[in-house]
């Protein structure tokens, strides 16, 4: 097992109040983990201090990358505490957001090539006089969308307003948005909110071929029990910002601190 | 620099800071309700001086009687503009609405030059407030005196209407919350209505003080000062009423104080309150009492 | 994409023909409208690029047209001419003798306000929304402060007049030169603007103009592309405010209130955020309709004089497009053949539907 991701010791807090305290998380390799707690548990604002939208008040954050050298993979750490998002996403961790944020006046497609302005390397003049430098570069940056868009069937919208989607699609083309950044690690927050069950299956399943087909590391927010039951191997649970279990699926439903939390809140499936 | 001296720079400044401070607190009540930078309301003080003017020299009327009608016309005028130029874009964004009040200060000033012509007039300052008045060595103008008693009793006022009337209550309530205090019954229209009938009142009251300091009417004259006064409000933390008096008093002391002690500066004069604006800016971007927005994620 | 390419070229060469007509037709006083409306397209599509595309409401632009005149009057002017102007305290050496031919004096008018665009960006930038107008409109304002004050490298208030017209186009001694050197750096800004939106960064400027966080979380360096469009913007505001002094020939502090940016504000409004096209019919449409409408001011059907009707008449057009049409002429989408066709041949498109 490769460690991919550690979270050590973070507190978040904002003015007085202490949205997260003393988090600490283990990402390996080819894992899909999920965080889960009642409403308000600090699992978003978990989100985002990985991401850098957040500097935590406490603790460190630490990605490993391997990098080839001279032939041989060499794993190394990179503290991402105090990076900016851009930066963090550039290193390989994308995400989705809870309420849906698409560039809701550009097309479909176009969604999906802003996320591959990161690897670009033509500067702005040879990109805007279409150097053949850049044309190659565009022609592949749609290439490799369009392909994507397929992977997940959004091939046929590629040309409509990306608000014009209806709601499933609209999380399915985030999904497709954050893939195109090339990420090794995925954080999805709450990708099954306000999908019936039938979509939901749809998700779980899409969130399993995804995660073989790009080699990823999933790190999930669910509320659906059935999605993030049916799709963890790993669960964390929070409630006031305090991790209370962790465990397989299965431990977690059977644990006396985890049924307290959600009495009355909602039922462990 | 003798005492003395010092002493009446000191009251220049806080004469004009509370000039600032009151024209201050028009904008921040403003952008406390709609979030918008009215550009108009520096135009207003030039509206209410003209009026003021007009009434004395054309209507014959006491210098008091003029004064108060300024007051009440200009705050019609500050009601009808929201009620014109701003309410039809409540739901558009942000930027629509800022050009609008763009729009509308560029169509009272240009109104100014047609109406009242291009050329400066002269204001007629009322006897009592071109005495000088002498306080123990410190030589004082009347308008000097008169302008922070003035600003002082109508922040009582003011403190008064916001926090102990039922209004004012609803003023803070829209302030915090707009679409909550819509469904708790509270007539939304009215109370904009109030904040502007008040902010341009405070704004006219300024001009025609403004106008006893620098007796000198033009029609673009509202241009610098409102911009000023708006900077005044951001400095001391837009939406925050007391921030707007704070940050008015600091631009004027700090104006009137800066020209004193380096004279040589005192071209860069105009570049104080922006430069001061900037540093606040970069450094508290939500000024000096202004509470911080964390945006949701 | 060719096809795209020979339509593109083929309007170029309509405009060109144009300006050659209109520069053997019109009198002068008419030229002069042509030639202010392609300094108005330069300032309006470059002022676009950072409040329309990247979404950034700055208001500082007056600031970098005045650098861009500056330079370029500083640069152009000889040293007989310099005396002339500054009769109470002389020019600061090597400013004095130093004079240079109108391109290299354009370009570095653009790239100085370039440099000033950064200076002014990067600090600005951090902030969002009307804060970042106000600090804008603040810079802008300290620039025209800074130039009223400097008395000894921009005579002050008292400005600079005689500044010379060029008297050739790339070395060809004509008469209208300068119409053409307008026009064709408008050509190259519009050109410009539109190459760069149609790439990989112009997406990227929409896309924080759509949403700041997602755009960073798709890995859009936010500093980076703001400042980006900020010197571009004003590296052009530059070599239109080269434009407008030889244009004008005249040039002093009050040129650059915000009134001017306001005006420019104005005319990418009217034309529609985010839209080049938008801004450059607007940019012509607004020059031409203040000119037209200058009878106003001269009395009329018999009234007085009356100064300034006409900037009445032009504020309320501007609050009726506001209040009425808040999208402008283009909204944010660009002028096509295809939307020319469905504007002006609807009969022809009903018959083709019915075959």
């Amino acid at each position: 097992m490769t460690l991919l991701l550690e979270v050590k010791d973070m507190t978040m807090q904002f003015g007085g109040l202490t949205a997260v305290s003393n988090f600490n998380l283990r990402l390996n390799k080819g894992e899909i983990v999920g965080l889960i707690g009642p409403n308000g548990a600090g699992k978003t604002t978990c989100f985002n201090v990985i991401t850098g939208e957040y500097i935590p008040t406490k603790g460190q954050i630490v990605f490993y990358i391997s990098e080839n050298v001279n032939g041989q993979i060499v794993s190394k750490e990179i503290d991402i505490t105090r990076s900016r998002p851009d930066q963090i996403t550039k290193l390989g961790i994308a995400r989705t957001f809870q309420n849906i944020r698409l560039f809701k006046n550009l097309s479909v497609l176009e969604n999906v090539l802003i996320a591959n302005h990161l690897n670009v390397k033509s500067n702005f003049l040879t990109a805007a006089f279409k150097f053949p430098a850049y044309q190659r570069e565009e022609r592949e940056m749609r290439e490799k969308s369009l392909e994507l868009l397929k992977e997940l069937g959004l091939e046929k919208f590629k040309n409509e307003k990306s608000s014009s989607l209806p709601y499933g699609l609209q999380r399915r083309l985030e999904i497709a948005r954050a893939l195109a950044t090339q990420p090794k690690l995925l954080l999805l927050d709450e990708p099954a909110a306000g999908m019936n069950p039938q979509e939901s299956i749809e998700l779980m399943n899409l969130i399993n071929q995804i995660k073989e087909k790009f080699d990823l590391t999933i790190f999930m927010i669910e509320h659906h029990m059935p999605v993030i039951m049916g799709v963890c191997e790993r669960i964390l649970v929070l409630d006031y910002g305090i991790t209370i279990a962790e465990g397989t699926p299965k431990e977690i439903q059977n644990n006396q601190k985890v049924i307290d939390a959600y009495l009355g809140v909602e039922t462990i499936a | 620099m003798t005492l003395e001296l010092f002493l009446q720079h000191l009251t220049n400044g806080i004469s004009l800071g509370s000039l600032y401070a009151l024209i201050a607190i028009g904008y921040t009540m403003v952008y406390g309700i709609l979030r918008l930078i009215n550009f108009a309301h520096g135009d207003l003080i030039m509206v209410a001086a003209y009026i003021a003017f007009y009434g004395v020299g054309i209507f014959a009327l006491p210098w008091y009687l003029s004064f108060f009608i300024a007051v009440l016309l200009s705050m019609t005028l500050g009601i009808i503009t929201e009620k014109a130029a701003y309410k039809p874009l409540r739901n558009s964004p942000r930027i629509t609405i800022l050009i609008s009040a763009i729009g509308v200060s560029f169509l009272l000033q240009n109104l100014g030059i047609v109406l009242f012509g291009g050329r400066p007039k002269a204001f007629q300052v009322p006897e009592i407030f071109a005495k000088v008045y002498n306080f123990g060595g410190v030589n004082i103008v009347g308008v000097t005196f008169f302008i922070p008693v003035i600003t002082v009793i109508l922040l009582i006022l003011l403190v008064y209407l916001i926090n102990f009337t039922k209004a004012g209550m609803a003023m803070r309530a829209v302030a915090k919350d707009y679409d909550t205090s819509s469904l708790m019954g509270i007539d939304v229209n009215r109370i904009i209505s109030l904040t502007f009938g008040v902010g341009s009142a405070l704004a006219a009251v300024g001009g025609i003080m403004w106008s006893l300091k620098f007796p000198q009417l033009i029609p673009t004259m509202g241009l610098m000062p409102g911009l000023k006064c708006f900077i005044a409000a951001v400095v001391g933390g837009i939406g925050n009423v007391t921030g707007a008096v704070v940050g008015g008093f600091l631009l004027g002391l700090g104006e009137i104080l800066l020209v004193a002690f380096f004279p040589d500066l005192s071209g860069y004069r105009d570049a104080f309150s922006f430069i001061l604006l900037i540093i606040i800016l970069l450094v508290k971007p939500t000024g000096i009492m202004g509470e911080k927005i964390a945006e949701k994620v | 994409m060719k096809k795209k390419t020979i339509t593109s070229l083929l309007i170029i060469l309509a405009v060109i023909i144009c300006l050659i007509i209109a520069q053997r037709t019109l009198d002068s006083f008419s030229l002069r409208i042509l030639n202010l409306s392609g300094v108005y397209i330069i300032f309006a599509v470059s002022m676009n690029l950072i409040n329309g595309f990247t979404g950034q409401l700055t208001l500082g632009h007056a600031g970098f047209i005045a650098v861009g005149a500056y330079t370029y009057s500083l640069l152009i002017m000889d040293s007989d001419l310099k005396q002339m102007n500054f009769f109470l305290k002389p020019l600061i050496s090597p400013l004095d003798t130093l004079q240079l031919g109108f391109f290299p004096a354009m370009i570095i008018a653009g790239l100085l306000a370039a440099l000033t665009g950064f200076l002014v960006g990067a600090p600005a930038l951090r902030l969002r929304g009307d804060y970042l107008a106000i600090a804008t409109l603040g810079f802008g304002e300290i620039i025209r402060i800074i130039f009223t004050n400097t008395q000894s490298i921009t005579n002050g208030s008292l400005g600079l007049k005689g500044i010379p017209k060029p008297d050739n186009f790339f070395f060809i001694k004509m008469d209208n030169s300068l119409m053409w050197w307008i026009w064709v750096a408008a050509i190259i800004t519009v050109v410009f603007h539109l190459l760069l939106i149609d790439s990989s960064y112009g997406r990227a400027f929409k896309a924080i103009r759509e949403d700041e966080k997602a755009a960073q979380a798709m890995g859009v360096s936010l500093f980076k592309h703001k400042v980006m469009a900020m010197v571009i913007s004003s590296f052009f505001a530059g070599i239109g405010g080269a434009l407008l002094a030889s244009l004008i020939g005249t040039i002093d502090p009050l040129m650059f209130r915000f009134t001017l940016t306001y005006n420019i504000l104005l005319i990418v409004v009217i034309g529609g955020m985010g839209s080049t096209s938008g801004a450059t019919i607007s940019a012509i449409v607004v020059t031409v309709l203040m000119e037209a409408l200058r009878f106003l001011d001269q009395g009329f059907l018999g009234l007085p004089e009356l100064p300034g009707l006409r900037m009445v008449v032009f504020a309320i057009l501007l609050l009726i497009v506001v209040l009425f049409y808040p999208k402008g002429i283009m909204g944010n989408e660009e002028l096509t053949w295809s939307k020319l066709r469905r504007l002006f041949g609807k009969p022809f498109a009903a018959k083709e539907v019915n075959r």
